[in-house]
């Protein structure tokens, strides 16, 4: 059985250039990147670095001028396919005002499974199991205009989800979310991984949320510029720098102390790793 | 500590009063913004944040209550709230959204105009604020030729030109990244140090919160849930986070230690206070 989700190859990308006889700029040049199945891989890049026009290739929204990026099989400059392969990678964006449709929670999740023909009986079902995933059950009758934002980003999600997509691409998803917000679609994000066991992408700029991934890729240029496990990527402390990026605060501090000599290690990516090493450290005398 | 420039007094503010959309977004709010002072003011969404701010110059009036600029209310006649719209300048969430003249120039000059200055002195401001966000280089640029980044520094320093001496920021780092939201604070704390003006931050990062506002205020329901120096109101973690808020990623550390028994003197919010602390413990135990 075929273990790759999302394989992308030499992919380069540009936008037409504005002014006439002008050569445009490549937004993404020479993209390689494989992706498996039921991974959650998080893309971190300064802005304009072309995490977003690469996520936009994933589900034929934006399609390869060179190169190629092949989803479940299906390649995705194959015009016959572009509907298949919407129904297998959902989308969730920044705004979540800009993807409620309806003026009902649950026909607002409804409406991408209707748009695919399938029966209502079956609809019935899929909407009432998203919105638990996503815990917005009880607000299925509620007008999504009234809820907050984290709400209706869980809304959102939840209409994704209605679909029974194998992939979700989420770009920026908690960005205009406040911080009881983020918490709620970072643990549905988990619940997705772990108990549909989707494919999940996630666009960020937040290093905290990146570090709950099982693979970071940071984009720079158009080009991938780092590839690892959390622990790898983020103890590369001084390059994310230079690239216009952060670190986990906990990196962060472990490696301060380390630069004054205390040896502490330095790949502890959240509070209670981090905790538990300072621990160590300062009551071993 | 310094004298109050602006404040709000009883402030209450209800939407679509009489109907069954009725709402109360704020409720009997006192805040005090004082001259040279940065405020950070926090809150969830939907804790009345927006609404406390568009009433700091005059754009929605209270239902009851008052707001005063030095003394006197700004609802009291139209000249009143033509001053507070010049004096107190509003910079909302995602301003690079407002930017509609077709160079930068002309962009940041349209609050100096509507200000019937000189056209020199208008020229003065623009060249100056564009200075405070470096966007020297960009003046004849169109707007929409930007990036995010270089679009939201604009909009900002479009408000910077008309000199307010309180600027009030909406979520002004929200969607940048990290090099983008330094670039922003700098800015803004730039204006600050060389004009005095007082700033207000609304925000639901704690981190950047903290990082340089001398007070904060904690909004929940309308109401004002706390206020304090930024190590006052970090000590108090867990109803922090009841409110759907999150204390500073340093401040849990400091509690988890704490819990381990590693104990750190004061509070601590920001990693370079964390490894100052943490560096004396190591120093003592080589001592010891």
């Amino acid at each position: 059985m075929d273990d790759t989700a999302i394989k992308i190859e030499n992919l380069t990308f540009f936008y037409p250039s504005e002014e006439e006889g002008q050569a445009p700029e490549d937004v993404l040049s020479g993209v390689d990147l494989t992706v498996e199945k039921g991974s959650f891989t998080a893309i971190l890049g300064h802005n304009g670095s072309g995490k977003s026009t690469l996520a936009r290739h994933l589900n034929a929204l934006l399609l390869p001028k060179g190169g190629s990026v092949t989803v479940f099989g299906m390649d995705t400059r194959d015009e016959e396919l572009t509907l298949e392969i919407r129904r297998r990678v959902g989308m969730v964006f920044q705004n979540p005002d800009n993807q409620i449709v309806s003026n009902v929670v649950e026909e607002d999740v409804a409406f991408a499974p209707e748009n695919l023909g399938i029966p209502t009986p079956e609809i019935r079902t899929r909407v009432d199991e998203a919105l638990k995933t996503v815990g917005m059950y009880e607000f299925r009758t509620h007008a999504p205009h009234l809820l907050s934002g984290g709400q209706k980003q869980r809304i959102a999600i939840a209409g994704v989800l209605a679909m029974r997509p194998k992939c979700v691409v989420f770009d920026e998803p908690t960005a205009m979310l406040d911080p009881q917000g983020r918490r709620d679609v970072m643990r549905i994000i988990g619940r997705m991984k772990k108990e549909l066991g989707t494919t999940v992408i996630l666009i960020t700029h937040h290093m905290e949320e990146a570090a709950m991934a099982d693979r970071v890729v940071v984009m720079s240029d158009g080009q991938i510029a780092m590839d690892g496990a959390p622990g790898e990527v983020f103890t590369r402390v001084e390059e994310l720098e230079a690239l216009g990026l952060t670190v986990p605060d906990t990196v962060k501090l472990m490696w301060e102390l380390r630069q004054k000599g205390v040896d502490v290690p330095l790949d502890t990516l959240d509070v209670e790793e981090c905790a538990k090493a300072l621990a160590e450290h300062f009551k071993k005398k | 500590m310094n004298e109050p420039i602006l404040k709000t007094e009883n402030l209450t503010h209800v939407y679509s009063p009489g109907t069954p959309f009725e709402m109360t977004a704020l409720n009997g709010v006192d805040l005090e913004i004082r001259k040279g002072e940065i405020l950070g003011i926090i809150g969830h969404t939907g804790s009345g944040k927006s609404t406390l701010i568009q009433h700091l110059n005059a754009l929605i009036k209270p239902t009851s209550g008052r707001v005063l600029l030095e003394g006197r209310d700004i609802n009291e006649s139209k000249s009143a709230i033509r001053q507070a719209r010049s004096r107190v300048g509003l910079v909302f969430q995602y301003p690079e959204y407002q930017l509609f003249e077709e160079t930068v120039y002309k962009d940041i000059a349209f609050g100096p105009k509507n200000m019937k200055l000189s056209p020199e002195e208008i020229d003065r401001r623009v060249r100056e604020a564009a200075g405070f966000v470096g966007v020297e280089e960009l003046l004849d640029r169109s707007p929409f030729d930007l990036s995010g980044g270089q679009k939201r520094r604009v909009a900002i320093a479009g408000v910077i030109a008309m000199m307010p001496e309180v600027l009030v920021l909406d979520e002004p780092m929200a969607g940048l990244d990290p090099g983008g939201c330094r670039e922003i604070m700098d800015n803004i704390l730039s204006y600050h140090d060389k004009t005095g003006a007082a700033v207000v931050v609304v925000t639901h990062s704690m981190e950047e919160a903290a990082r340089r506002a001398d007070r904060m205020v904690v909004l929940n329901h309308g109401t004002v849930a706390m206020s304090g120096a930024p190590e006052e109101i970090f000590a108090r973690g867990d109803e922090l986070r009841k409110m759907g808020l999150a204390a500073p990623v340093m401040t849990e550390l400091s509690q988890r230690l704490r819990a381990l028994g590693v104990e750190l003197p004061g509070t601590v919010y920001t990693v370079e206070q964390m490894a100052a602390a943490l560096l004396e413990l190591e120093g003592g135990r080589g001592r010891a």
